[in-house]
This record gives C-alpha cells, structure tokens and sequence, in this order.
C-alpha cells in the first residue's frame, strides 16, 4: 500500500517542497513589509554552507549537532539579508539590482564556494544528517504513515510556522501594521509606525528563513555540500511568494507542487519509468513560468495583489 | 532621536560624478574584499598584486584580459540594453548558450564558405537564437505583465537543460559522432575560425572587435534615433510614453529582442573565436551572462563603457581561471565580482543624493 507511487511523490513533494516553504515563507515576511528580495538564492547557499561547516564541526550528541547547525545557517542567511536591507533600506538602492548583487556576491561560483573551499566542507559527507522521523511509530501506517509521520523535523517545524505566520499577519497588531508598512509607508509612518524598524526585522527575519531552506539542502537532502546545490530554488521560491498571493497557507502548497515536480525525477528513476531526465529537470523550471504567466493575469491581482509598496523605497520628505 | 546622516535628492547631477563614483566603488570594493581575505587568513595585497599580474600586466595577460571581455562585452550589452528601458534581463546567460548553439548550427553546416562569410552568418544564427529566446521573455512581459526577471532566470536554466541534451543526452547534430564515451560538440570546420589580429604582441580577438561595433551601434540607437528617445521616455516615464502614443507593447518585445541578440551575439564569438565548438559544459562553468550583469552595473549602463568595463572584469576572471588552486580558492573572483556590483548598486546613490551631516540641536543653540 505505502509503496503506491502517489504515496511515495506525495510524502516527497512535502520532504523536497520543505526547504522550497522555508525561502518562499521568509520571502513573504520581506515583501510584505515592501522590501523584494531577489538574493533569496545567496542566502540560501550561504546558509547551507554555514550548517554544513557547523555540522562538521560542532561534537555533541546528534540534535544538539543539528539544532545548532541549523541556527548557525539561519544567522548566516540572517547576516548576508542584514546587508540586502541595508542597501535596500537605509541607502535606497534599486532593490532588484541590490537583490542581484546578493545572490552573485555569495551565489554558485561566489562567497558560498569561498567558504566551501577554505573550509573544506566540499562533498564532505556530514556527519549528523537531518533524518525523517518515525512519530509515534506511525510510519507505516497505511496512507498517511509516509506522508504525516515519517516527515523531518524541519517539516513539522515548517508546519508549525505556516500557522504561527498566518496568525501573526493576519491576526495580530503587528502583523497589520507590518502590512500597513509594505502597502503604504507614508500612511504608516503618519500612524507613528517606524517604517525602517520594520522593513529590517522583517528582512532580516525573511534572510534567516532563506538560510534555515539552505541547511535543509545541505543536511537533509543530498546531505553534504555541493556549490551551487540549491540549483535556482531560491528563485522558485520568489515565484511562490507570488504564486501563493503573500499567504503562508497557499505557499505551503505551491512549495508542495514544486517540490513533487523536484522530486518526480528520482522517484520514477527508481521505478524504473522509461521517461527523458532532461524533461523531468526542465518542468520545475518551466512549471514556474507557467504558473507566473497565470497569476500574473489581472484579476489575480486585483484580487489578491502584491503590497502596494513592493520594490519601492521609502523616503520620507517625498511623496 | 534623528540620524545626524541624511540623504538628500540633488536637483542637478554634476556630470563628473558619473566617472568618479564608480570609480570609487571599485576602490571600495577593492577594500572590502580585502577585509573579507584578511578574515579568511589570506593577505590581501599577494592576492591582489596575483591578480593583477595575472590579469593585465603584461602583453600575454592583457591578451588573456581580452578574450575574456570578448563574451563579457555582450552579455554586458544584453544587460544595459535592457536596464535602460528598466526591463532586468538575467537571462543573458541563457541567451547566450542559445546564441552559441545557433551559431555553432551555422559554423558546422557551412564547411565550405569562405571565413568572412562564415563569420557574419554565424554572428546572424547566434543573433536569431538569442533574439527569439529573447522575445519570449519580452512577449510574456509585454501580454501578461509576468515578471520578466523570474521568467528569464527560469529560462538560463531551461537553456542550460537544452545544451545538456544536446551535447551528453542525445545524438544531435551538434554532438561528435567519432566520441561516443566522452560526450563532446563536433568540431567546427576550419574556415569557420574566428580570426584573431596580434597588435604590437596583443591577441586582438575579432569578436572583441565586434562588440565595439555592437557597442557603438547601441549607443547610436539610444542617443540618436527616436526609438532610443521612446525607450528613455518609457524608462522615465511609462504613463507620458502613454499619452504620447508610444507603443509599450512592441517595445517591450524588441528591447528584449535586441538584449538577446547581443547576448547571443556573445555566444556566437565565444564558439567561432575560442572554442571552436558547443562546449556545453564550459560555458556554463563560465557564467558570462550573470558577469554581465556586474559590468553592466559598473558602467552605468552606457554602452561604451561597457565594453572598456569588460576588459577589467575579463581580466580579473582570467586571473580567477589561471591561479585557481590551494592558495586561490575558486570561489574568490565571484566574490569580488559581487562586491563590485555591491559597491557600484550602493554608489548610485552618490550621483542621486547628497548626503548631508545634520549637526545636533544642542549645538546649534550653542
């Protein structure tokens, strides 16, 4: 029953869409307060890196190892938006040309290699990978078994953030002046809200997801590391901020939907499915500007459009 | 509490801020970098007086320096061309493996013709390539205001799938029969050699050659045609483009176009003057369209500038390949790479603001 193939891509499409949600959810924070981040691909990969090093390193029994490892990639992604939002924020840079500059700072062939190399972590095996769990010893359970209870840590965690972050922007006095921030700041500010404050913790908070998605690469699913192994899921998560509408609970799905197409390829290959890998490799890719075309038709936008404020930076004496 | 730093619009931009303050960023770069290298234990000044013995000193490194630029002058193109108009074209990359694919189609077919013929058809197929590629980018901007940005990085990595297939997954046209367990791209005939001039013991590559001409000939169309006008119009203001009846759509389409021809343009010199065939593995180590990216940035998008960018950030690149090892870790180049473009993103907003040093109450009462 558990080896039924839709089984087995469903339980995967949430084990591969994990680090996807991680990216896209801390994108949502970042764009919400008005802020874009297209560096998300950097700060992953400096992310992985840094938990990939920590994980080779760090002695301790295996989830302090883990645990630690992961925190370590999460200030790490932290650091590197820390200067994404200055240039953005404080300085008032072109926040695409700034988002860009990010991800080939620390990008594939850039400071993420940097360390790799220096450190030593290249095709390193860790030590201590993140391993699924076998909660309550439900795994293998019939149907749900594979796909709820035999998940990461990282995926419960995810879980457990996707309905703390809908309550938080959606129910709290926070969370709407965070919104009032990205959708207009003169307003906000009018308001006595501290236009600045807020787009830094949320960009930098937005970064230090971004490297939590990192670590998942790293740690879980290869688990060593590779330059450059995210492979553009940072970009595919910039797509599902805007594929889920700014809403947690829809880029939980989208990140599922990629994360099936991610992983189809090894789960036919194992079946032996007679199917072209290039195709496979290519559907992430092309799926997303599929679903980019859709959403970006009119009425999505209107409906459930982007924050007014997105991409624009906030200057105080002009209007 | 009020910050004592405040930024403020300046009304005029003084013209000499444009060569200084990139100028600047180089330099600051420069000096980040060398934080960066201190911190990770290596001494900045070897490093970099490696670099630039490497890279430019010398008539064997600045003929190195300068088969680097060749591809980096068009990708630096395909990125100001579209940034002028506010379009961000990364997808230069893609453009650019298109363009080789398209042009290593024409150098392999066209055994017999003579070599100046060869080269300008081949510069044609690489143009058609990354034009059409290109375009559908634009298209989906232009029809369905998707973000061109995401859609074209999505399509670099297409590109790079397609280049796979064709050179280690499939029997194409472009793959060497007589190599079946080393998968690699057919050799272009001999005829469809890119010549390449020696000026005073300097390797002159007659792709770098062409990017001036393509450089020059951007620079004409935005300065001195009323489609360079509309495409400034547009970028400054697209809702006066409106009222003055420009047509946003079509614009749109041929920006993008002529971004993707330029990049393809690139591709075409990467495979006639250096590499003799598609080597699908090697331009996608070399990443030249999102370097372009950096030298575009760096030289403000001014198409002239762009191709002298080139031959700085090619030369820096070359000496990234040549001293790559134990002591020059790989990463290093791409690093500094991203700090130019830090440095020259952050001193945009020299040109733009003046800053201003507000002094504190109390001493103004004083």
């Amino acid at each position: 029953m558990n080896s039924n193939i839709f089984i087995i891509v469903i339980a995967s499409a949430i084990f591969y869409g994990t680090p996807l949600f991680f990216a896209a959810l801390g994108g949502i924070f970042t764009e919400r307060s008005g802020v874009l981040n297209l560096g998300v691909e950097g700060t992953m990969l400096i992310g992985g890196v840094t938990g990939a090093w920590t994980c080779l390193h760090v002695g301790g029994s295996a989830w302090f190892t883990i645990t630690v490892s992961i925190l370590m990639g999460a200030l790490a992604g932290g650091l590197v938006s820390t200067l994404l939002a200055f240039l953005c924020i404080t300085l008032k840079t072109n926040q695409t040309v700034a988002g860009l500059s990010i991800t080939i700072f620390a990008g594939t062939v850039g400071l993420s290699s940097y360390l790799a190399n220096i450190w030593k972590v290249s095709r390193q095996p860790v030590p201590r990978p993140i391993r699924k769990l076998d909660v309550f010893g439900l795994s293998d359970t019939p149907i749900v078994g594979p796909i709820l209870f035999h998940q990461t840590t990282l995926t419960y965690l995810s879980w457990v953030l996707a309905i703390l972050a809908t309550i938080y922007l959606f129910h709290t006095r926070i969370g709407l002046q965070l919104r009032a921030v990205g959708e207009s700041p003169q307003t906000a500010d009018a308001m006595g809200i501290n236009v600045v404050k807020y787009r830094y913790v949320h960009t930098i908070f937005g970064g230090m997801l971004a490297g939590v998605g990192g670590v998942f690469y790293s740690l879980a699913i290869v688990p060593l590391w590779v330059d450059g192994m995210t492979k553009g899921a940072g970009w595919i998560a910039i797509a599902l901020v805007i594929f889920g509408f700014w809403r947690p609970s829809l880029a939980l799905l989208g990140a599922y939907l990629f994360g099936a197409l991610q992983s189809l390829g090894s789960t036919l290959k194992a079946r032996n499915v007679k199917i072209s890998g290039d195709l496979l490799d290519a559907l992430p890719f092309f799926m997303t500007i599929v679903v980019l075309v859709l959403v970006s038709s009119r009425f999505a936008h209107r409906k459930l459009g982007a924050p007014a404020a997105l991409g624009v930076p906030y200057e105080r004496e002009e209007r | 509490m009020r910050s004592p730093v405040r930024l403020e619009r300046r009304l005029e931009q003084p013209k000499w801020l444009n060569w200084v303050v990139p100028l600047a960023s180089l330099v600051a770069a420069l000096i980040l970098g060398a934080i960066v290298l201190w911190i990770t234990g290596k001494n900045p000044f070897d490093v970099y007086q490696r670099i630039f013995e490497r890279g430019f000193a010398g008539k064997r490194a600045f003929s190195g320096a300068l088969e680097m630029a060749t591809p980096l002058a068009f990708t630096g193109l395909c990125a100001a061309v579209a940034f002028r108009m506010g379009l961000v074209n990364i997808g230069g990359e893609g453009q650019f493996y298109m363009g080789a694919v398209g042009a290593s189609y024409v150098g392999i077919s066209l055994g017999g013709s003579p070599t100046g013929i060869t080269i300008i058809l081949m510069c044609l197929g690489g143009m058609v390539f990354g034009s059409v590629y290109a375009a559908i980018v634009g298209v989906l901007r232009a029809r369905f205001n998707t973000n061109e940005i995401i859609t074209s990085l999505m399509m670099n990595y297409l590109a790079a799938i397609f280049l796979n297939y064709l050179i280690f997954n499939s029997k194409s046209f472009w793959r060497d029969p007589d190599s079946p367990q080393f998968p690699k791209g057919k050799t272009l005939s001999a005829r469809a050699d890119w010549n390449t001039y020696s000026i005073f013991g300097v390797n002159l590559p007659i792709g770098f050659l062409i990017a001036i001409l393509a450089g020059s000939a951007v620079w004409v169309l935005y300065k001195r045609t009323r489609f360079g006008f509309e495409v400034g119009v547009l970028a400054d203001s697209p809702k006066a483009a409106r009222y003055a009846g420009i047509r946003t759509t079509s614009t749109i389409v041929i920006v993008m176009a002529l971004s993707g021809a330029l990049a393809g343009l690139g591709g075409a010199a990467d495979v006639g003057n250096f590499r003799g065939l598609l080597d699908a593995k090697g331009i996608q180590m070399a990443g030249y369209g999102y370097t372009g990216i950096v030298v575009a940035a760096l030289a403000r998008r001014n198409p002239l500038v762009t191709v002298v960018v080139a031959i700085f950030i090619g030369g820096l690149t070359k000496a990234g390949y040549a001293l790559q090892g134990p002591n020059f870790p790989s990463g290093l180049v791409g690093t500094l790479q991203g700090l130019i473009l830090f440095t020259a993103v952050a001193g945009e907003i020299l040109i733009k603001y003046r800053i201003r040093m507000t002094p504190r109450r109390s001493e103004v009462v004083a």
